[in-house]
């Protein structure tokens, strides 16, 4: 039994969650080999051989992996799976568009979004935006999983040094072009992986106003999350959305802002260590899940919280 | 161009979900059900394309047990033209979902297959991705907005780090995000209308499609519960329970 890990990077550096997947990897067998389809990635190869959890390096270059297509990329997981009795990637949007290709044409029905591996054929997966948690049993001979980085932790980055070694790749799709992808820069810390989030909703009743989120946001270090609400009425943008069709978070601290709390959200953001509340209105769902719950106009609120913040005289980062 | 929407029958994303005391899975009788709502964004935009005079017909299909069929006859009351009803009881995974479609795209020749990204049942996230694998088809998922070019679309993919932009030639799969379009209600004339449209009814056997489970659900379990928070009276308080209660900031 081995188990063939998908890397996620950018062809100079490793995806944070990269880390997540091959700590999960890794709780399904030891054996443990990452694959990294890419061009001119030679940077987060060694990144990848550096991980100590990681036993060997495939990595696979051609100019058509530079955007990662799933159509290029999945021919080349497929033509590699022989020998792996499992295949597992990051349930993020990489690994949820590529995943599912891969699986068809093993004919495998894939397991997505797995929060804990109960053995190597057995896991747990939220279902129905988090509201309930199915324990399932995969009876494919190879099995197709995407895990929740949130739910494993980032394996050790360095110490390691596994060999790398080249494979082939597979023709180009060509019937699938790239055209562009508008990354939001931002020195925030990634909203995935950040220690502090706060966010906002419909409430803050603008996209200006979010710089009081903002504000807030940088006093502490944290990255800014939205309400789909929030998104939709173009506040934010998308890569900002927390909630069961955006992005899951797991932080220490928690902080929504203006945020109603519709199941929706709670999805993506109750499993976080602390949750704030402030809202205000006082019977506001999100007050359900809240371990302090503020009922408050945010438009007081959040220039006192940033005024409260300054008088302390040290802030964790 | 022509057409194929896909339409799942799923709990109203409103009804807050019940876990079944022998942990079978979770309560469904006598629960609202509704469309899987970004299948909803598939055919507002399936019939904005036919609007725009770039698509000539429409079929929406659905696959599930008998009542699986009012959200065939939702989308025939917003505009699609003729309904397929795969009929099938149980858990279907969407293996055998992109199996049984892929076997109504043989039979139909759509130009263009869409559905929503996700059901917001099951969460999984694989239909239209394994749909496209099948039939080795250009793949757009989470789309926020799609323009036609001749042969072409024009895909801009909502992901992780912002905006994707991508091109696919026709015949492909799109798989729509809430956000591609605001999804109309149909009106009481098109309801009736949509009542003498024809929808075909099929079954899995019919379509020589395997549809038996290869994922065993040991059990479904209620979420572990938060405990009870607290209220704070004002911001003040609020920043000392966090620094020296809850040791966060």
């Amino acid at each position: 039994m081995s188990v063939l890990l998908i890397a996620e990077h950018n062809n100079k550096e490793l995806r944070p969650f990269t880390l997540n997947a091959v700590t999960a990897a890794s709780q399904i067998d030891q054996d443990v080999h990452a694959l990294i389809i890419g061009n001119n990635s030679e940077e987060a190869q060694k990144a990848l051989s550096a991980l100590p959890l990681v036993k060997k390096v495939i990595s696979v270059e051609a100019a058509h992996y530079e955007n990662f297509t799933a159509e290029n990329f999945a021919p080349v997981v497929v033509k590699l799976s022989a020998n792996y009795s499992h295949i597992v990637s990051s349930a993020n949007t990489f690994g949820k568009n590529l995943m599912p290709r891969i699986a068809a044409i093993l004919d495998t029905s894939q397991i997505s979004d797995i929060t804990k591996v109960i053995s190597s054929d057995t896991f747990l997966r939220p279902i129905y935006a988090g509201n309930a948690f199915a324990t399932v049993k995969s009876n494919d001979s190879k099995k197709c999983i995407t895990i929740r980085p949130t739910s494993f932790d980032a394996c050790e980055s360095s110490g390691g040094s596994a060999p790398i070694e080249k494979a082939e790749g597979a023709e180009e799709f060509i019937q699938t072009k790239f055209i562009k992808r508008e990354e939001v820069k931002s020195d925030r810390p990634e909203l995935g992986t950040a220690r502090i989030v706060v966010s906002g909703g419909r409430g803050m009743q603008s996209g200006d106003n979010f710089k009081l989120i903002a504000d807030v946001a940088d006093k502490l270090g944290a990255a800014i999350g939205a309400s789909r609400a929030a998104v939709d009425a173009g506040y934010i943008t998308n890569d900002h959305q927390v909630g069961q069709t955006g992005k899951v978070v797991v932080p220490d601290l928690y902080i929504a802002v203006g945020i109603s709390g519709a199941i929706q959200h709670l999805a993506g953001m109750k499993e976080s260590k602390v949750i704030v509340a402030i809202n205000k209105d006082g019977e506001a769902p999100i007050f359900s899940v809240a371990d302090y719950g503020l009922e408050a106009d945010l438009f007081e609120a959040l220039p006192q919280f940033l005024e409260e913040l300054n008088k302390l005289n040290t802030i964790q980062k | 161009m022509k057409i194929l929407v896909a339409v799942k029958r799923v709990i109203d994303y409103n009804v807050q979900i019940r876990v079944k005391e022998d942990e079978s899975g979770v309560v469904t009788d006598n629960v609202k059900m509704s469309t899987n709502p970004p299948d909803d964004n598939a055919v507002e935009e399936a019939v904005k394309i036919k609007e725009s005079g770039k698509a000539t017909e429409i079929i929406a299909v659905t696959i599930g047990e008998e009542k699986a069929q009012e959200t065939v006859r939702k989308a025939l009351a917003v505009g699609a033209d003729r309904g397929i009803h795969v009929k099938a009881d149980g858990i279907l995974e969407p293996l055998m979902v992109s199996k049984l479609l892929q076997k109504i795209v043989d039979k139909e020749k759509p130009d263009l297959v869409l559905m929503g990204k996700q059901a917001i049942d099951d969460d999984c996230n694989q239909t239209g991705q394994m749909l496209s694998a099948l039939l080795n088809w250009p793949q757009a998922t989470f789309a926020s907005k799609i323009d036609v070019k001749d042969n072409k679309l024009e895909v801009v993919r909502e992901v992780d780090e912002g905006l994707e932009t991508i091109e696919i030639n026709l015949p492909a799969v799109v798989t729509c995000d809430l956000r591609l379009n605001e999804p109309r209600y149909a009106s009481l004339p098109n309801i009736m209308k949509a009542k003498k449209k024809t929808i075909d009814l099929l079954s899995a056997s019919d379509l020589g499609v395997d549809i038996s489970p290869r994922i065993q659900q040991i059990k479904v379990e209620e979420p572990p519960k938060r405990k009870a928070g607290i209220k704070v009276a004002n911001v003040a308080e609020l920043v000392q329970k966090l620094k020296n209660e809850a040791k966060v900031i």
